[in-house]
C-alpha cells in the first residue's frame, strides 16, 4: 500500500492512495497562495495599480519592467494571477479510479484533475460541500473573469530568471506548472462527475474497499473518511473540528481501530483560540464604527462568514450598531445565505431543533428580514446607490488579489479611521496587504481557525489509538516562527510518518487475512473437531469462486458419475487428479493399542520390536512391515492392494486430519 | 434453518394502520405503526398483545422504523410507545420527525376535543415519544446495534418518506412504506440499488392500476376545476395538509398565473403557512427542479393561495378551497361538503385513495344519499370527481421497484385482497419468485440460507488464485485448507499454518509397496523402461528419471531392485505419503500389470 503526495500544503491536500486493487485520490486542494506574488486586479481602474513602477535588475536592467512591478520595495508579477496545482507527474492520474473529497476548501483544484488528466472516475462528496463548493467556484471564476488582463506573463518564470528576483518570488516552486483559473465550463463539468454521499454511507469500490465519509465537524457537509477492507482500515482525517460551531458534530468513535490514520487540516494559527478572535473580531468591529470609520471584513462567501453573522446578531443591539448597515457583497452571497437554511441534517442539535419549529437555522435569514443585512452580486448595480457609510462590509476574496475587495482597499485604505479584519487563516495578512502600501487605515490580524489545534490532535490519537500516524513533514517539527514550541507538533508512538509534495510513502501494513463466504450446504458438510478448549478445527476442501473480487467457497463436485462404458475409456482417464489433496495428519500412535486393534480385526502374529526412535510392527505372514515413531508412520508391504487399505484405515483411525 | 418470520398487524390485505413485525437473524423490528382511519374503536390501532401479552415491548423489539409522516403510518406511535410502553429506538428521517409530532397532535385534538373520546394519548405523550426517536440520513448505514443495520431510501411520495433496509449479515429485508415511481411537480422518484434482498415488502395500493400520464391527468383536473369556477360554481378539493396538497397548490398557482384569473382560492388550514415552510426548509427532499430554482424562485411561496376562514364558506361566488382532511372523514372538509353538497353547481375533487367506511369512499362508489348523524340523510347533488394523484406506485411502478431491488421474494402490504392477488401473480410469473400476501396476523416464514463469512489467510488465498490463473485450471480445483475455529472467530488457513498456530507435529504417514515384475535385464533399464512407459501415460504429471536411478512422478518416488532370490524379477519400491494417497495406489495397480514390451 502506497502514499503519493501531491501537495505540500498541509491544509490544501492532494495525495493518492493504493489500497489493495483501487487507486484512491483523497482531496484535491488547490494552493492560491501563489496569487500573492501577484498584483490585485481592480474592479475599477486604479490609478495608484497601474502607475506603479516597473523592476529593473540590480545592474539597471530593465527587461523585466513589463512583468514585474514594485511596490513599497516588494516585486510583483502584473499578469493573471496563477494557482500552485498539485503534482500531476508523480503518479498517471487517469488510473485514479475515485476522488473522495473532505470538504469544500480542498476540492478547488478538481477541474484541473478531472479535466486534463485523462481522468475518467467518480467523485464522491456530500451535498452541502458539493453546493458550497460550486458557490466558491463560482465565485473565484468570476471575480477573475470579470476583469479581463491582456498580460499574461511568462518571462520571469525562465529559470535562469527567477534566480535573479527577490524573494518570495526567487524561491517561488514550481513556479512552471503555475495555472490560471478554470472555466465555468470546466467547473461544470468537473461538478458533474460527482457522486452525492451521507454521513456513515457505506460505498463499496469494485467489491474490494469500502468508502464512508464521517461528519468532521468543521463545515457544512465536511466529512471525514474511513477506508476499508474487512481486515485493514485507513482512516483519512482532514479539516476536523471538535468547537460546537454549526455543522454536526465531529464522529470520533468511528476512528478508532485504524491501521493508519492520514492526518490533515489542523489548524494553522495553533496559538489562536477562535473565541477569543470572535470576541476581538467583534469589539474591533465596534470601535471602528462608533469613531465613524468603516469596516472591511476580507472573506470566503461561506463558512466562518456564518458564525460571524451570528455573533453579530447577538451583539449589534448591545453595541449600539443597530442603525450602522452590513454588507455582503458576492456573485454568490444570496445563493450561499439560501443554502445554509436549507441544509439542516448536516447542522449540530442546536440548529436542526429550530427547523422543527420551523424557523431557519440560522439568524441572519431575522438579519435580511428586519434590512440590517444586505447583500449584492458586486459594487455595480443596486449597491452603489444603497451605499451608506460608515458601514460593515464583508466581501472576498482574502488573498486582497482579486473580487471587491480590491476595490475597498484602495478607497478606504488611505483614512486611518477605517479597518480591515483580517478572519481567515489561508493568506499571512502582510502578504495580503503588500501591493496596498504604504496603507493608513488600521489592520486587525483576528485569524478564526476552528481546525483541531494539537493538544485536541493528542488527546484524539489517545483515544483512537491508530497503529500508524501518517501527517505533512510540518506537523512533525514546531512552526518555524516559533520553533522553541515543542508542544506545537504531533507527539505520538510510534512517530509519525512525515510526507512532503512529491514524495511517495510505503504505509507500513500487514495484509494477512481476506474475507471469503462460505456457502451454506458446503458449511453443513465441515466436521469441527475440538483440539484445545474453545479451539476446534475442521478441515475444508473446497471450490473456490472469486467474481468481482468477492471470494465464495462452495462445495466440491461430486465425483462424475461413471459412464458406465458407453465411452471408451483412455487409460489416461483413470490418472486421478493429483490436485485432490489429502489433509494433513496429526497426532500419534500408541503402539499397544495399535496392537490390540490389529489383533481385533483378524491379525495374528503380530509382533513388536523397539527401535531407537520407536518401534516396529512386524505382520509377518504378510510380509508387512510397520515403523512407528512419533510423527510418522511408514507402511511397507507387498502389493496387495486390499491389505494396505485396511492397514490405512487401522492407522487413520489414531490421527486427526486436518 | 435460519428464517425470516413477517406478520403484519395492520395493512395485511388492507389499506390502514400499517404495522408490520419482522424477525431476522434473531433480530425483531416493526415496520411502521399506523392507526385505521376507518375505525374509531380498538380496531383502529393494531394490536400490539400480538407481541407480548405481559412484559414491557422494549424486551421483544429491537427497533421500530417509521417510513413517512402519514397517520396510518405513525399514528399508534404515542400509544405504543407511551401507553403499551416502549423504550427502544425508533427510526425516521428527518422531515418525517418534523412533522409527525404535528400531525399526531392534530388527530389527538380532532379525537379528544372534537368526539370527546377518554384514554386518548395526551400531548405530553407525544412529546415523549418524539424523545426516541433517532433521525436517520438517506443512504446512512445505521447501526441499531453491532449486528443489526439499516439504511433508507428515498421514497418520493411525501416529503421524508423513506423506503428502509433491514440488513443483518448476509441477510435482509426491505420494506418500501408507501411509495411513487414517478416524479412529480414537488417530489422526485423513488430509487433503490440492486441490493437484492432475501425478501421486498411493497405496499401494493394501486396493484391493478396503470394510471395514464400525470400530464393528462393534470390537464384533466385544470379542466374541470376551471370550467367549475367559470360558472359560477364552487370547488372542494379534500387533501392531508402536507404533501399532495403542496403538489396541487403549485399546480393551481401557475395556472391560476397563466391563465391571469381572479377566483380565490383559498387553504383551510392554519397548518398550511407552517406546512408550507417545513417545504422550504426540507427543500433538498424535493425534485431536482425544484432544488436548482430554489434561490430564485421558491416554489412554496404562494401568492394566489390564501387563508380561508369558516365564513368564506357561505360567500356566494365561485371559490377553490383546499380543506383538511383527505377523506371527508371529519373536520373542516367534511362541514363544507355537507354545506355544498347540494348544489349542482359545485364539485368535489377527490385527489386520493378514500379508506373504506369514509364519506371521501361512499361518494366515490356512487352513494349519493349519505346517513350522518342524527340519521340525517344529506342529498349529494354536487358534482363528484376523482383524480388520482395519490403518489403511490402504479402496477407498473410497483414492478419497476421490484426490477430495481431484485428480492428473492416479494410480500405485499397496504391493498385490498382482491388486487394483491392479481399482482402477485404477475409477480410470480415475470420475476420467478415468491410472492406472499399475508392477513393480519398471519405469519410467513421464509427459510434462508446465508453464507458465513471467514477470513482466509492471505497466502492461502493468492495460492489459490494464481493457480487458478493457469490454463490447465479447467477442471474445478479444489482448495484446501483448515478452519479455525475459536470464539466467534473463523479463519480459514493452510493446514500447515493450522498445525504450526496450535503447536501441533505433523504426523507423517508413508507408503511403500513392492510390486514384483519379471524383467531379466538391469535394475536400471528397468527403471528407465517405467520412466517411459509412465511418461506416456501420465502426460499431465510431472515424470522424471533423476540421476540416481530413481523414477519420480510428482512427489512420488520409484526405485527399482534386484530380487535377492530370482534374478528375472525385479522388485519396483513405490513410495508414497498419505497426501499422494490417490496417485499412488493408482500407481502400484498401473506398474502391477506389467510393463509394455520394449521394442527391440
Amino acid at each position: 500500500m502506497k502514499l503519493y503526495c501531491l501537495s505540500g500544503h498541509p491544509t490544501l491536500p492532494c495525495n493518492v492512495l493504493k489500497f489493495k486493487s483501487t487507486t484512491i485520490m483523497l482531496d484535491c486542494g488547490l494552493d492560491m497562495t501563489s496569487t500573492l506574488n501577484f498584483l490585485p486586479l481592480p474592479l475599477v481602474q486604479s490609478p495608484r495599480l497601474s502607475n506603479l513602477p516597473g523592476w529593473s535588475l540590480k545592474d539597471g536592467n530593465a527587461f523585466l519592467d513589463k512583468e514585474l512591478k514594485e511596490c513599497s520595495g516588494h516585486v510583483f508579477v502584473d499578469s493573471v494571477p496563477e494557482f500552485c496545482l498539485p503534482e500531476t507527474e508523480l503518479i498517471d492520474l487517469s488510473t485514479v479510479d475515485v476522488i473522495l473529497i473532505s470538504n469544500y476548501h480542498c476540492m478547488m483544484a478538481l477541474p484541473y484533475i478531472t479535466e486534463h488528466t485523462g481522468f475518467t472516475g467518480t467523485v464522491y462528496a456530500t451535498e452541502p460541500t458539493l453546493q458550497i463548493g460550486r458557490l466558491l467556484m463560482e465565485e473565484l471564476v468570476n471575480f477573475i473573469e470579470r476583469v479581463p488582463k491582456a498580460q499574461s506573463a511568462s518571462l520571469w518564470k525562465n529559470k535562469d530568471i527567477q534566480r535573479l528576483l527577490p524573494s518570495p518570488l526567487k524561491d517561488a516552486v514550481e513556479v512552471s506548472t503555475w495555472r490560471r483559473c478554470y472555466t465555468m465550463q470546466e467547473v461544470n463539468s468537473a461538478l458533474s462527475k460527482i457522486q452525492l454521499v451521507g454521513y456513515s454511507q457505506k460505498i463499496e469500490l469494485f467489491g474490494a474497499v469500502q468508502v464512508t465519509p464521517l461528519s468532521s465537524g468543521y463545515a457544512l457537509g465536511s466529512s471525514n473518511w474511513i477506508i476499508q477492507s474487512h481486515y485493514e482500515k485507513v482512516s483519512y482525517v482532514s479539516g476536523s473540528s471538535l468547537l460546537t460551531t454549526h455543522p454536526q458534530p465531529m464522529d470520533q468513535a468511528s476512528l478508532k481501530n485504524s491501521d493508519v490514520l492520514i492526518l490533515t487540516g489542523l489548524t494553522q494559527i495553533p496559538t489562536a483560540n477562535p473565541d477569543g478572535m470572535v470576541g476581538e473580531f467583534c469589539s474591533n468591529l465596534a470601535l471602528t464604527v462608533r469613531n465613524g470609520g468603516n469596516v472591511l471584513v476580507p472573506c470566503y462567501p461561506s463558512g466562518v462568514i456564518y458564525d460571524l453573522l451570528e455573533c453579530l446578531y447577538q451583539y449589534i443591539d448591545s453595541a449600539g450598531l443597530s442603525n450602522v448597515p452590513f454588507y455582503f457583497i458576492s456573485p454568490v452571497a444570496n445563493s450561499s445565505l439560501e443554502f445554509s437554511q436549507i441544509f439542516a441534517e448536516w447542522l449540530c442539535h442546536n440548529k436542526q431543533s429550530k427547523v422543527y419549529l420551523p424557523e431557519p437555522p440560522f439568524p441572519h435569514a431575522e438579519l435580511i428580514q428586519t434590512n440590517k443585512l444586505k447583500h449584492y452580486p458586486s459594487i455595480h448595480g443596486d449597491f452603489s446607490n444603497d451605499f451608506r457609510q460608515p458601514c460593515v462590509v464583508f466581501t472576498g476574496h482574502p488573498s486582497l488579489r482579486f473580487g471587491d475587495v480590491v476595490h475597498f482597499m484602495e478607497l478606504w485604505g488611505k483614512s486611518s479611521l477605517n479597518t480591515v479584519i483580517f478572519t481567515e487563516p489561508d493568506f499571512s495578512y502582510l502578504e495580503a496587504l503588500a501591493p496596498y502600501q504604504p496603507l493608513a487605515m488600521k489592520c486587525i490580524y483576528c485569524p478564526i481557525d476552528t481546525r483541531l489545534n494539537f493538544i485536541q490532535v493528542s488527546k484524539l490519537l489517545k483515544e483512537v489509538q491508530p497503529l500508524h500516524v501518517v501527517c505533512p513533514e510540518q506537523y512533525t517539527q514546531p512552526p518555524p516562527a516559533q520553533s522553541h514550541r515543542m508542544d506545537l507538533l504531533i507527539d505520538c508512538q510510534p512517530p509519525a510518518m512525515s510526507y512532503r509534495r512529491a514524495e511517495v510513502l510505503a504505509l507500513p501494513f500487514k495484509r494477512r487475512y481476506e474475507k471469503i463466504e462460505i456457502m451454506p450446504e458446503l458449511a453443513d458438510s465441515l466436521v469441527p473437531l475440538e483440539i484445545k478448549p474453545g479451539i476446534s478445527l475442521a478441515a475444508v476442501s473446497a471450490v473456490l469462486h472469486t467474481k468481482d473480487n468477492k471470494h465464495v467457497l462452495q462445495p466440491p463436485p461430486r465425483p462424475a458419475q461413471s459412464t458406465s462404458g458407453k465411452k471408451r475409456k483412455r487409460a489416461s482417464d483413470d490418472v486421478p487428479d493429483c490436485k485432490v489433496l489429502k489433509p494433513l495428519l496429526s497426532g500419534s500412535i500408541p503402539v499397544e493399542q495399535f496392537v490390540q486393534t490389529l489383533e481385533k480385526h483378524g491379525f495374528s502374529d503380530v509382533k513388536v520390536e523397539d527401535t531407537a526412535k520407536g518401534h516396529i510392527v512386524l505382520l509377518q505372514e504378510a510380509e508387512t512391515l510397520i515403523q512407528i515413531e512419533e510423527d510418522s508412520t511408514h507402511i511397507i508391504c507387498d502389493n496387495d492392494e486390499t491389505l494396505r487399505v485396511r492397514l490405512r484405515d487401522l492407522v487413520l483411525k489414531f490421527l486427526q486430519k486436518f | 434453518m435460519p428464517e425470516i418470520r413477517v406478520t403484519p398487524l395492520g395493512a395485511g390485505q388492507d389499506v390502514g394502520r400499517s404495522c408490520i413485525l419482522v424477525s431476522i437473524a434473531g433480530k425483531n423490528v416493526m415496520l411502521d405503526c399506523g392507526m385505521h382511519m376507518g375505525f374509531n374503536d380498538d380496531r383502529r390501532f393494531p394490536d400490539f398483545s400480538y407481541i407480548t401479552q405481559n412484559g414491557r415491548l422494549t424486551d421483544f423489539l429491537d427497533c421500530v422504523i417509521i417510513s413517512h409522516f402519514h397517520l396510518d403510518h405513525c399514528g399508534a406511535l404515542p400509544y405504543f410507545s407511551e401507553m403499551v410502553g416502549y423504550d427502544g429506538p425508533i427510526y425516521m428521517t428527518h422531515p418525517t420527525q418534523a412533522i409527525c409530532p404535528i400531525l399526531l397532535e392534530d388527530y389527538r385534538k380532532i379525537a379528544v376535543d372534537k368526539k370527546g373520546e377518554a384514554n386518548f394519548f395526551t400531548s405530553q405523550m407525544i412529546k415523549d415519544c418524539m424523545k426516541k426517536v433517532v433521525a436517520v440520513h438517506l443512504h446512512q448505514t445505521v447501526q441499531v446495534d453491532d449486528e443489526l443495520e439499516i439504511k433508507a431510501y428515498y421514497a418520493g411520495h411525501v416529503l421524508g418518506a423513506a423506503m428502509f433496509q433491514i440488513k443483518v449479515g448476509s441477510e435482509s429485508v426491505v420494506y418500501t412504506g408507501d411509495y411513487n415511481m414517478t416524479p412529480d411537480r414537488h417530489l422526485g422518484a423513488a430509487w433503490i440499488d440492486k441490493c437484492r434482498p432475501n425478501l421486498l415488502i411493497t405496499e401494493s395500493t394501486y396493484a391493478t392500476t396503470i394510471r395514464d400520464s400525470k400530464r393528462c391527468r393534470e390537464r384533466d383536473f385544470l379542466k374541470k376545476v376551471h370550467e367549475t369556477v367559470e360558472r359560477g360554481g364552487k370547488v372542494l378539493i379534500p387533501v392531508f395538509a402536507l404533501g399532495r396538497a403542496q403538489e396541487l397548490c403549485i399546480l393551481l398557482e401557475t395556472f391560476w398565473e397563466r391563465m391571469n384569473l381572479k377566483v380565490p382560492i383559498y387553504f383551510s388550514t392554519g397548518l398550511t403557512e407552517k406546512a408550507n415552510h417545513y417545504y422550504k426548509l426540507f427543500i433538498t427532499w424535493t425534485n431536482q427542479k425544484i432544488r436548482k430554482t430554489f434561490v430564485q424562485r421558491n416554489m412554496f411561496e404562494f401568492k394566489h393561495i390564501k387563508a380561508f376562514d369558516r365564513a368564506f364558506a357561505d360567500n356566494p361566488g365561485p371559490m377553490v378551497v383546499f380543506a383538511t382532511p383527505g377523506m371527508l372523514h371529519a373536520g373542516q372538509s367534511l362541514q363544507i361538503f355537507r354545506k355544498w353538497a347540494g348544489n349542482e353547481k359545485n364539485m368535489v375533487i377527490m385527489p386520493g385513495y378514500c379508506v373504506q367506511g369514509t364519506v371521501g369512499h361512499k361518494i366515490l362508489s356512487g352513494q349519493r344519499k349519505l346517513e350522518m348523524e342524527g340519521r340525517q340523510v344529506l342529498e349529494v347533488k354536487m358534482q363528484v370527481e376523482y383524480m388520482s394523484f395519490s403518489a403511490h406506485a402504479d402496477a407498473k411502478g410497483i414492478m419497476q421497484l421490484v426490477g430495481q431491488a431484485e428480492p428473492e421474494s416479494v410480500l405485499l402490504v397496504h391493498g385490498e385482497a382482491k388486487k394483491m392477488e392479481f399482482l402477485k401473480q404477475k409477480i410470480e410469473q415475470e420475476f420467478r419468485v415468491n410472492c406472499y400476501m399475508p392477513a393480519n396476523g398471519e405469519t410467513v416464514t421464509l427459510p434462508t440460507s446465508p453464507s458465513i463469512p471467514v477470513g482466509i489467510s492471505l497466502g492461502l488465498l493468492k495460492q489459490e488464485m494464481a493457480q487458478g490463473l493457469l490454463p490447465e485450471a479447467k477442471k474445478p480445483r479444489l482448495l484446501h485448507g483448515t478452519l479455525i475455529m475459536k470464539d466467534s472467530n473463523l479463519r480459514l488457513v493452510s493446514s500447515e499454518q493450522a498445525l504450526k498456530e496450535l503447536g501441533l507435529a505433523e504426523h507423517q504417514l508413508r507408503f511403500t509397496c513392492r510390486v514384483h515384475l519379471h524383467d531379466t535385464r538391469k535394475e536400471q533399464e528397468t527403471a528407465m523402461r517405467v520412466h517411459s512407459h509412465l511418461k506416456s501415460i501420465l502426460k499431465d504429471h510431472c515424470v522424471q528419471h533423476l540421476p540416481d536411478g530413481s523414477v519420480t512422478v510428482e512427489s512420488i518416488l520409484i526405485q527399482a531392485a534386484a530380487h535377492s532370490e530370482d534374478p528375472g524379477t525385479k522388485v519396483l519400491l513405490v513410495s508414497w505419503t498419505y497426501q499422494d494417497e490417490e496417485l499412488g495406489s493408482y500407481l502400484t495397480s498401473l506398474l502391477k500389470k506389467g510393463l509394455p514390451q520394449a521394442p527391440s
